[in-house]
């Protein structure tokens, strides 16, 4: 754990780590970076708190079992997603034209729009959760792992 | 004699090297561009996508980035086993 003057700064700064990330993930069919650029934005917002706090401390808030639920939710909406367009061919786009995410952009340059891209932003969203999760549980066992701690359950 | 050697076989690389780099391809002009044009063309009517490298991932190329999940399970999954037996086995001996 380090001094105090870190761990204020670490508690303030990850509220907008975190906000970034998400808007990272949210804008992924429009502006660069989607779901894994994203999430890892989000986990290196946890990689200082866990270098500000120490690894027992964070155990406490995150729980391997909520992150494993994470994981596994993300990967099945995606591949469910994937799935779903399979009267035509396997990862069809088939939102294209409905009224979810349906519009469609004038093509060449323009500015965005955020109610567009069909499947692309909810599997940018599946892939951002499995990212988040996934990572944080590797860096925090690995963490917990090398402070002679048992991952909790 | 095993520094000269050395020298020798280092000069011998970067020359290899640098003749590779002067043999590609000037930046810009592929050989074959008819896949990008037609995704360039074709992706923001298609998809409905602004962002066309976010169209080829998880439209166009969505099977890559299904086994790149896949890939990002397996890694965690594997982490997560590989440092739980390690500590079990430390406890038991």
């Amino acid at each position: 754990m380090l001094s105090k003057i870190v761990r204020t700064v670490a508690n303030q700064l990850i509220l907008f780590i975190v906000v970034f990330g998400l808007y990272v993930i949210a804008h992924g069919h429009i502006t660069p970076g989607g779901g894994f650029q994203g999430g890892a934005v989000i986990v290196s917002g946890v990689v200082m708190l866990l270098v500000a706090f120490s690894s027992q401390e964070l155990k406490k808030s995150l729980r391997e079992r909520l992150l494993s639920i994470m994981e596994s939710s993300g990967a099945l909406i995606f591949a469910i997603l994937g799935f779903a367009g399979i009267g035509t061919v396997f990862f069809y786009n088939f939102l294209v034209g409905t009224p979810i995410f349906g519009r469609i952009p004038a093509t060449g340059p323009g500015p965005g729009d955020i109610w567009t891209g069909g499947v692309i932003p909810l599997m940018n969203f599946a892939v951002g959760l499995k990212v988040i999760a996934g990572l944080s549980a590797v860096v925090l066992a690995m963490a917990l792992f090398a402070s002679g701690e048992e991952i909790e359950e | 004699m095993r520094r000269v050697t050395g020298l020798i076989v280092l000069l011998v690389l970067v020359a290899f090297l640098m003749w590779g780099v002067l043999l590609t391809h000037p930046f810009g002009h592929p050989d074959a561009s008819d896949m990008d044009d037609y995704i360039i063309e074709n992706a923001q009517e298609q998809t409905g996508s602004n962002n066309v490298v976010a169209a080829v991932l998880f439209d166009y190329r969505g099977l890559d980035t299904l086994g790149e999940a896949t890939i990002l399970f397996t890694a965690v999954t594997g982490v997560l086993l590989l440092l739980r037996t390690l500590k079990r086995r430390e406890e038991s001996s």
